[in-house]
C-alpha cells in the first residue's frame, strides 16, 4: 500500500473512532481537554505505526490502548515531578478530591453513554455559542482547526484560541463529564440541538461560490443528529430536528439555479428533490409525534418546522400544497415558540389558503413590530397581498421600500421588478 | 459522498426460491447494521431475493426479451446492498471491511453518482428531462 493510501485509510479510521475515543478517555481522565490531546498522541502513534504494520483489526482499540500507555507515561512524569518538588520543600497544590484517573476501565463501559455526555459537555451553555460550535465540530466530528474556519469565515488563530479557550473554561469551571438529569435535561439538550442546527444552516445557506467546506456543514451536522437520536431515542425533539434537517437537506439540490442563483421552495424543481431523504425525514416525523402522543405532550418547535417541511415534500407540486395545514402549523408554532418571523410566515400560509386578505390582517399587524423594521421581506409580502388584492399603487410603494432595505443585488432588481410590474396594472375599474 | 456496499455472496446464483439465511448471520450482520445505524451514516439498505425468483431483460437487436431466473452465465449476483453517507472512499472501504461477512462473500464499493459529478454539458442534457418529468406531474387543467 502506498503510503499516501495507509495515510487516507488512517484518516477513515480516524472518522469514524475519534469521537468515541475522546469520549471515553474524557470519562476516565474527566478532562475533555487532556482526553483530546492523548486521542492525538495515539493518532499519531497510527501514523507511525501502521504504515509498516497495517491497520490492525480492531483499529478502535489500538488506539484506545496507546492513549492510555500515553496517560500512564503523562501521570508517571507528573507524580515524578512532584516528588521532585516535594523533595525542594515546596507546597503541593494537590487536591485532597482530585481522585486518580479510573484507567482500568475496561471495554464493558457503554462507548455510547460516553459519547452522550460528550457531546453534552461540548455544548454546555457555560461556553458561548461559538465556542460550542468549534468545540463540537473538533471534538465530535473530527474536523481541523483549518476546516472550521474556513467553515466559518474566521482566520485559523481565531479557531484555534476559541478551542483552546473552551477547553480551559470546561475545566476551571469544573463542568461535571456526565449526562444532565431531571429538569437539567430539557435547556441542555435544548443547547444541543441548537448547536447542531446552527452547523447545518451554515452549510444550508451556503451558496455556489462558496468554500466546498461549507455544504459538508450539513453532512456533519446531519451524522451528528442522526447519532444522537440513537443515543437518546426517548427525546422528540431529538427527531423533529433530524426530520427537519433530513427534509431541508432533500432540497439541496433543487435550491441552486443554473447560475448560481437562489431558487425559492415554491419555484423549485421537485424532480431534484432526494427522494431517500425525504423518506427518511418523515420517518423521523412520525417517530417524534409518536414519542410526543405516547408522553401526551405538545410538539416541540422542531417538530412543528419539520412538520411544515413535510407538507411541501409531501406536495408533488406547489398547486398541490395542504397551506391550510400549513397556517394551522405556524400557528401552532407561534404558540410554543412565537416570533415575529413566525407571524410572517403564518400570514403568508394563511393567504395561500384563504385568500390575500386573511394574510395582510397579519401583516399590517406586524407593521409597528420593531425587528422587523428592516426585514425587507416584511413589506415584500405586503406588496404581493396588496397585489393580488388589486392594490396595485399601494403594492408598488411596498416592492420599492423592500428593494431599498435588501443589501443582496440580485433580490434588489428582482422587487423592482415587481413594483415595476404593478405600475403597468390598469387602475382598478369603479365599481 | 454516497456510497453503495453490494454484497456479493458466492453461490446466490444458484439459491432455490425463498432461500432464507441463516439465523446466526442474520443477528451478527443486525448488529452490524446497528453500528452503521449509531454511527450516523447507514441511508438505506435491503435484501434482496435470489435471481431465481427474478427476471432480466435484454436488448439484442434493439428488442427488448424477458429470460426468468436463475441466469446459467451469471457467475456473480447481488445478494443486498447498504447505502452510506461517508467523507471518502477509504472510510467505505473500513466500514466494509467491519462487515461480519462470511468467507463466501465479498463486498463491492461504488461511489452513488451525483448530478454535480458530471461536466456541465451532462448537467445541461439531463435538465429538460427532469423538468418534463416535473411537468407531468402537474394536474390536469391547472
Amino acid at each position: 500500500m502506498k503510503a499516501t493510501d495507509t495515510h487516507r485509510a488512517i484518516e477513515a479510521v480516524w472518522r469514524i473512532e475519534s469521537a468515541r475515543l475522546i469520549a471515553g478517555l474524557a470519562r476516565m481522565l474527566r478532562d475533555v481537554g487532556l482526553a483530546e490531546e492523548l486521542a492525538q498522541d495515539a493518532l499519531v502513534a497510527a501514523l507511525e505505526r501502521w504504515p509498516d504494520s497495517g491497520i490492525p483489526e480492531k483499529p478502535g482499540a489500538w488506539l484506545m490502548a496507546a492513549a492510555k500507555n500515553r496517560a500512564i507515561d503523562l501521570l508517571r512524569r507528573k507524580t515524578r515531578l512532584e516528588r521532585k518538588h516535594a523533595e525542594l520543600g515546596r507546597a503541593l497544590e494537590a487536591r485532597q478530591d482530585m481522585a486518580t484517573p479510573d484507567l482500568d476501565a475496561t471495554l464493558e463501559d457503554d462507548i455510547g453513554d460516553d459519547l452522550l455526555r460528550l457531546i453534552f459537555t461540548a455544548c454546555h451553555p457555560v461556553l458561548s455559542t461559538e465556542a460550542r460550535v468549534a468545540l463540537t465540530l473538533r471534538l465530535l466530528c473530527g474536523l481541523t482547526t483549518e476546516e472550521i474556519a474556513r467553515a466559518f469565515l474566521v482566520p485559523e488563530p481565531t479557531v484555534a484560541q476559541r478551542i483552546v479557550r473552551a477547553k480551559r473554561t470546561l475545566a476551571l469551571k469544573q463542568v461535571p463529564f456526565e449526562v444532565p438529569r431531571g429538569a437539567e435535561l430539557a435547556p441542555r439538550l435544548s443547547s444541543v440541538l441548537e448547536v447542531i442546527y446552527l452547523v447545518f444552516n451554515e452549510g444550508y445557506t451556503a451558496t455556489a461560490g462558496d468554500d466546498w467546506m461549507r455544504p459538508r456543514l450539513c453532512e456533519e451536522a446531519l451524522r451528528l443528529g442522526r447519532i444522537l437520536a440513537e443515543l437518546a431515542p426517548e427525546e422528540a425533539e431529538v427527531h423533529g430536528l433530524v426530520a427537519l434537517m433530513e427534509i431541508q437537506a432533500s432540497r439541496s439540490r433543487a435550491r441552486i439555479g443554473p447560475s448560481g442563483e437562489p431558487v425559492l421552495l415554491l419555484e423549485q424543481n421537485r424532480a431534484l428533490w432526494d427522494q431517500l431523504l425525504i423518506r427518511r425525514g418523515l420517518a423521523a416525523l412520525a417517530r417524534a409525534e409518536a414519542l410526543t402522543r405516547k408522553l401526551g405532550g405538545t410538539p416541540g418547535p422542531y417538530a412543528l418546522q419539520a412538520a411544515i417541511a413535510a407538507c411541501h415534500a409531501r406536495a408533488r407540486t406547489a398547486e398541490e400544497t395542504d397551506w391550510p395545514q400549513i397556517a394551522a402549523l405556524y400557528a401552532a408554532l407561534a404558540l410554543r415558540a412565537p416570533s415575529p418571523v413566525v407571524e410572517l410566515n403564518r400570514a403568508v400560509a394563511l393567504a395561500m389558503a384563504f385568500g390575500p386578505a386573511a394574510g395582510l390582517e397579519i401583516v399590517d399587524a406586524l407593521a409597528k413590530e420593531p425587528s422587523l423594521k428592516a426585514y425587507h421581506l416584511l413589506p415584500s409580502v405586503r406588496g404581493d397581498l396588496l397585489r393580488r388584492l388589486g392594490r396595485f399603487d399601494e403594492a408598488r410603494a411596498e416592492f420599492e421600500r423592500a428593494a431599498s432595505l435588501t443589501r443582496n443585488g440580485r433580490e434588489r432588481a428582482l422587487l423592482l421588478d415587481r413594483a415595476a410590474g404593478c405600475a403597468r396594472e390598469p387602475a382598478p375599474r369603479p365599481s | 459522498m454516497r456510497f453503495m456496499m453490494l454484497m456479493i455472496p458466492k453461490g446466490y446464483e444458484n439459491a432455490e426460491p425463498g432461500t432464507a439465511p441463516d439465523p446466526e448471520a442474520v443477528a451478527a450482520m443486525m448488529k452490524y447494521n446497528e453500528a452503521l445505524q449509531k454511527a450516523g451514516v447507514l441511508l438505506a439498505l435491503d435484501g434482496l431475493h435470489p435471481p431465481s425468483m427474478g427476471a432480466r431483460v435484454s436488448f439484442e437487436g434493439g428488442k427488448p426479451k424477458v429470460t426468468d431466473g436463475p441466469f446459467a452465465e451469471a457467475k456473480e449476483v447481488i445478494g443486498g446492498y447498504w447505502m452510506i453517507q461517508v467523507k471518502s472512499k477509504e472510510e467505505a472501504i473500513e466500514w466494509a471491511k467491519r462487515c461480519p461477512a462470511s468467507e463466501n462473500e465479498v463486498i463491492e464499493i461504488r461511489q452513488v453518482q451525483e448530478l454535480s459529478d458530471f461536466p456541465a454539458d451532462v448537467q445541461e442534457a439531463v435538465a429538460p428531462f427532469e423538468e418534463m418529468w416535473a411537468q407531468s406531474e402537474q394536474p390536469r387543467g391547472s
